[in-house]
């Protein structure tokens, strides 16, 4: 319930925590919003000897529209996300997305940086990510590199984020008045998906169906060859490797992701 | 006017709302100035041998004051299991040399600072050496693993013969119908965790401060845990931030806070996480039941039987006694002409099992009713109908059933009708069937619970349900009760002001209610089975009324006249000559020369039946499985309304804990005894989201029991609400086939009851 | 390390450890005890209090993270109330719950007002379902929510009486 004992340091710039990082190494973890990190700190399931603050930075925070794209600061929080106009107009499944996080009180300190830098496969910001082909902006030491969302999540609880790296921003191409799909299925409020299906673009990003969020690509590519939702969703379970816990078994996830699919496919809004 | 029966706001409210509710851990006291903390390491595998606790490592942490281990406790008594129970089941304050389950406590760290706890507790080094956990009922049963070696079972106490039954119980029966079902494990989960705090002084003394329901047994219970005579230890009861039935007594923890206490010779505090709250507050329900069910084609009940085996976890505690209760009210507000009930109860490598809103008697109700609605499908008959046809017609003379329960009052039939009309009852299965013949894949389904319930039972056969009260009014018109009751959240303070206020025309803010303090009021039997009206309150209404008697003697000696020509005028609070209002004396005067104070004790001739019918409406999504719980109607008749707004709260939060056991809530072990739901992120916790407001119909019955009629109205909710929704997540999907799903109907329970339904297994 | 912010609008300068959780400190260190802590996970929102005017669920904020910031608990509503008359006097949302029996045991009861007072001024006119949705984060035991939801439209539905409101 108490994390373990360690030091804080607030960045007073982006080339500060990289600094901090670097002179620090893996000793050390950037803090936003703290709404994945500190959870996990509380049950001591990890123990950072330094947390490096980043999450009052004017350089991470804010949203603006950049040609084709929409451009978020890492360190903004869910709930202005969520209540962005400007992503409402041209990115509202990623709104949607922000706006099914936890709980309100999640909301208003939970970063989008900080959830795609977290790579819960369950969590809602990876898998919208994934679905919008997004990318990430990581700063370095060299610079800033992009990072599609096909390549960022590695593994579970994994991200090609290097230790020495920070995520700077969050990309998603506008695309106004597109139809767009997202099922979040919960058994209660504020749980994290059983399974998760958003759909938009052609794209179909599933949650909690393997140790990252993942493409249901046979489902994809069936769409693009011109199968109905229905047809295309009974095969987006194909390429999954969905675990078993006390809320579903491997069997239930796996119809769970064709219904969920179905609907995030036909529910367009 | 009478303020009876009137929607008085609570007083307790402004302070609960602005500095907010003292609990223990709040509790600033000059007794506990400089106290340490006290932390408990626990363990992590269900069952094994200890072969050492190696604490040295934790002494050397920062901050850390001691350490112990069960061998230091050698001092305590064993503790014993009551004279029912398998007499080789005892224990000890701090495990010796056998873990029963995970969250077991195996050693104490005391601290300086809060903080320090935790990081010294992780250098605590406990050897295990593991056994074979004990968790499926019918392993458990089987005893091929024994929990407690020397017993040589894990069967810790059985009701009736279990292996006798009545071979005939079912002759002339047209259809049977038998179902063994789970009445699955729940965590009570209060929001305020379980806490202590403890101070010695130098009489020799404790002082502990403990959120309880009942000052009194918690303080009986902390002197049996450490071996003291009742004389030595003081129970005082801050605000209490929830309980329904899980902080009766004294947990071993308390016991161990104040031991440390003594120990170190400083005042000790302890809260548990909620980790630690899921893990070792006692468990609820647990109950398998093997229900049986038969009669004739025209819907008559003609034989019921109920098999239980009661989870009762790794420790003798109340949870091995609740069969009782379940049995007693086997057949509900039926007249089933033959019924027979047996119990095991049986311990399990898990948390113990204790009371939980209802204790014993929502399992009766959930066997009951969904035997009730087993039948009905056999028959093919409406679930109303076939409840219509065999509940108990209504009575106001007292009824015993062959049981030995004495129902006070009741009229099942008209709760039944009366919810049914609330709930428009003919429309819903109107709209079910236009949806089954459309072919909607989101199912409506209709749940009927008829329930009766046990509330204000005595302490045993042979001593009646009694409370005692004091009332007393002050010279400046004020007035202060002390209750042997103990509120924690039920408004006490309110309703038994209304009460006393009624007798005394003295205004409801300026009266004080006090309670859970030991040395103020020593005897009280607590919160809890529903009791705290018919008795405290009759209590508190008696000695109001025996105030005015005494009062009356002194205003006759003041105006010189005859008691019996003196008129008491409540809305003045005065006493008056009858026919001459100027010769008045108000009553708080009255106490100025010497103590107006009156102590009584109400007894009741026994326990009381409230009873009542719930329609639960849900919709289930076919493709996921999801329920959906879309209204709840209910009836739940406890004789005279005294404050609608608190009794309405009551039915309110009980109906939401029920509801959450028929589909939401469960306590999950894997196969080695590791609690898989123990924090609130992965225990399914009812939010708000899922439960409906409710509709609550009016009916009051009274009962003849006490001079106000009342019956208990705290549990009565959940009795009802668990069946009524388990019945219609069922009735949903009867037309597929569908006949059972055991609770939780979480989605994949119910999508997998539909797939096995359909013959896909 | 020191730490300066404000606690229903007093300026405050601590030293606190980094560890230090917000709820504690508020407990602890300012004798602010209304906010709760009921679980370990960040699930059940009796610690909510509003940083900078936004409900949060202090468990899960650094005391050093709410640097230069401002806390109100629900001690320091009331003196915010419409109406206020020397203090002490129930904020709108507080009186509401008073008024429709919103608490019983009053744990959840303080992190519940905050979070509502929260949820009010980002959505002054919820539908029920909005405010069932507005309050997943806090749980309760006690009421079963009914009361608190009729709390909480009263209060909206009184807001949007008063001018200016």
């Amino acid at each position: 319930m108490i994390p373990a004992p360690f030091d804080y340091v607030a960045a007073e710039s982006t080339a500060h925590a990289l600094d901090l990082l670097d002179s620090l190494g893996d000793e050390a973890k950037l803090l936003a919003g703290g709404h994945s990190l500190l959870p996990m700190m509380k049950l001591r399931l990890a123990a950072p000897s330094v947390l490096i603050d980043i999450g009052r930075l004017s350089e991470l925070t804010g949203i603006r529209a950049e040609g084709d794209e929409l451009v978020i600061g890492a360190a903004t929080p869910h709930a202005a996300v969520a209540a962005s106009d400007l992503v409402r107009a041209d990115a509202p499944l990623l709104a949607y997305s922000a706006s099914q996080v936890g709980d309100p009180q999640i909301r208003h300190r939970g970063t989008i940086g900080g959830s795609l830098a977290h790579a819960d496969p369950a969590a809602d910001l990876p898998m919208a990510l994934l679905a919008l082909g997004g990318s990430v902006e990581v700063l370095g030491r060299d610079g800033t590199r992009n990072v599609a969302a096909d390549d960022f999540f590695t593994g579970f609880f994994e991200t090609s984020l290097g230790e020495d790296e920070l995520l700077a921003a969050v990309r998603v191409p506008r695309r106004p008045g597109q139809g767009w799909g997202y099922q979040k299925f919960v058994r209660r409020a504020n749980d994290w998906a059983i399974v998760g299906a958003a759909a938009v673009n052609g794209r179909i990003a599933l949650a909690n169906m393997g140790p990252t969020p993942l493409r249901a690509r046979a489902a994809e590519r069936a769409l693009a060859d011109g199968a109905s939702a229905a047809e295309a969703a009974e095969l987006a379970a194909e390429g999954t490797e969905p675990g078993a816990d006390v809320h579903a078994d491997r069997d239930y996830r796996r119809h769970l992701a064709r219904v969920l699919t179905r609907r995030a496919l036909e529910d367009r809004t | 006017m009478s303020i009876l029966g009137t929607r008085v706001l609570r007083t307790e409210d402004p302070r609960f709302l602005t500095t907010g509710g003292v609990y223990t851990e709040d509790v600033v006291d000059e007794r506990l100035e400089g106290a340490c903390h006290v932390f408990f390491v626990r363990s992590p595998v269900a069952h094994a041998r200890i072969g050492g606790v190696d604490v040295s490592a934790a002494l050397s942490a920062p901050g850390v004051i001691a350490a112990f281990t069960g061998a230091d406790l050698d001092d305590l008594p064993a503790i014993k299991p009551g004279p029912m129970f398998n007499q080789q089941m005892g224990r000890r304050v701090l495990a010796t040399d056998k873990v029963r389950f995970v969250g077991e406590p195996v050693a104490i760290v005391v601290t300086e600072q809060a903080y320090q706890g935790e990081d010294a507790m992780e250098l605590v080094d406990v050897d295990y050496d593991p056994l074979p956990a004990v968790i499926d009922f019918a392993d458990a049963v089987a005893g091929r693993v024994v929990l407690y070696e020397e017993a040589g079972t894990n069967v810790a106490a059985t009701f009736g013969d279990p292996d006798a039954l009545d071979q005939h119980l079912f002759d002339e029966c047209e259809v049977v119908t038998s179902r063994t079902i789970l009445n699955q494990r729940v965590a009570p989960a209060p929001m305020e965790t379980r806490a202590a705090a403890a101070a010695w002084g130098e009489d020799g003394r404790v002082t502990a401060w403990i959120p309880n329901q009942g000052a009194q047994g918690t303080l009986g219970g902390l002197a049996r845990l450490l071996g003291l005579g009742p004389e030595q230890v003081h129970i005082i009861t801050p605000d209490v931030g929830g309980a329904f039935g899980a902080k009766f007594g004294a947990e071993p923890e308390h016991a161990m806070v104040a031991w440390v206490a003594r120990r170190l010779g400083r005042p000790a505090r302890w809260t548990e996480t909620r980790y630690e709250n899921l893990v070792g507050m006692t468990h609820g329900r647990a109950q398998q039941q093997k229900i049986t069910i038969g009669g004739k084609r025209d819907g008559t009940v003609l034989a019921y039987r109920l098999e239980i085996v009661q989870d009762a976890g790794a420790h003798v505690r109340i949870g091995a006694m609740l069969p009782f209760l379940t049995i007693l009210m086997t057949p509900g507000p039926y007249a089933i002409p033959r019924a027979e009930s047996v119990a095991r109860s049986i311990v399990t490598s898990t948390t113990p099992v204790g009371a939980y809103r209802g204790a014993g008697r929502p399992e009766a109700s959930a066997a009951l009713e969904r035997a009730m609605d087993l039948f009905a499908a056999e028959i093919g008959m409406d679930p109303a109908e076939v409840r219509r046809r065999n509940l108990l017609p209504p009575f106001t003379e007292p009824h015993r059933t062959k049981f030995g329960a004495l129902y006070d009052t009741g009229d099942y039939a008209a709760a039944l009708d009366k919810v049914l009309a609330a709930a428009g009852y003919d429309q819903l299965r109107k709209e079910q069937a236009g949806r089954r013949e459309r072919g909607d894949a989101v199912a409506l389904g209709i749940g009927l619970a008829s329930y009766v319930e046990i509330t204000g039972m005595g302490d045993g056969e042979e001593s009646p349900p009694q409370e005692n009260a004091t009332v007393e009014v002050h010279p400046d018109g004020t007035a202060t009760i002390l209750t042997g009751t103990s509120p924690h959240g039920q408004g006490h303070a309110t309703a038994w002001a209304m009460l006393a206020s009624e007798e005394l025309g003295i205004p409801v803010d300026k009266i004080t209610l006090k309670w859970g303090d030991t040395d103020l009021v020593p005897e009280g039997g607590g919160t809890g089975g529903s009791r705290s009206l018919q008795h405290g309150g009759s209590a508190v209404r008696q000695a109001a009324q025996e105030l005015i008697e005494v009062a009356r003697e002194r205003a006759a000696g003041e105006l010189e006249a005859n008691p019996a020509d003196l008129r008491f005028d409540v809305e003045r609070s005065a006493f008056e000559v009858a026919g001459d209002p100027d010769a008045a004396v108000p009553l708080a005067s009255l106490a100025e020369q010497e103590r107006l104070v009156v102590r009584t004790v109400f007894t009741a001739p026994g326990a009381t039946f409230p009873f009542g019918s719930h329609v639960a409406v849900v919709e289930v999504d076919t493709e996921t499985g999801k329920v959906t719980l879309r209204r709840m109607i209910t009836v739940d008749d406890a004789g005279f309304v005294l404050n609608p707004l608190l009794a309405e709260g009551q039915r309110h939060g009980g109906i939401a804990q029920g509801a959450a056991q028929a589909f939401v809530e469960e306590v999950v072990y894997d196969e080695d005894g590791n609690p898989l739901t123990a924090s609130f992120a992965d225990y399914p916790f009812l939010s708000a989201t899922e439960v409906p407001s409710f509709e609550l119909a009016d009916m009051q019955t009274l009962t003849t029991y006490n001079p106000l009629g009342v019956k208990g109205i705290g549990e009565a909710g959940s009795i009802g609400a668990t069946p009524a929704v388990q019945n219609a997540i069922i009735d949903a999907l009867a037309h597929l086939g569908v006949r059972h799903i055991d609770m939780p109907a979480s989605p994949q329970r119910v999508w997998q009851a539909i797939q096995a339904a359909k013959g896909n297994g | 390390m020191q730490v300066e912010l404000t606690v229903n609008g007093e300026k405050r300068s601590d030293d606190v450890e980094p560890r230090l959780l917000l709820v504690h400190y508020l407990r602890e260190v300012c004798g602010l005890r209304a906010a709760n802590v009921g679980c370990d996970t960040t699930s059940c929102g009796a610690c909510t209090v509003l940083l900078n005017g936004t409900s949060v669920k202090s468990c899960t904020v650094l005391t050093v993270q709410a640097a230069g910031q401002e806390v109100t608990t629900a001690e320091g509503l009331a003196m915010k109330g419409a109406g206020e008359a020397g203090g002490g006097e129930l904020h709108p949302v507080q009186a509401a719950f008073r008024q429709e029996h919103g608490l019983q045991c009053g744990f959840c009861t303080p992190g519940m007002v905050m979070a509502a007072v929260g949820l009010l001024s980002e959505n002054p006119h919820p539908t029920e379902e909005e405010v069932r949705e507005g309050l997943e984060g806090n749980f309760c035991r006690c009421t079963g929510y009914h009361n608190i939801v009729r709390a909480v439209l009263a209060a909206a539905r009184a807001a949007g009486t008063e001018v200016g409101a």
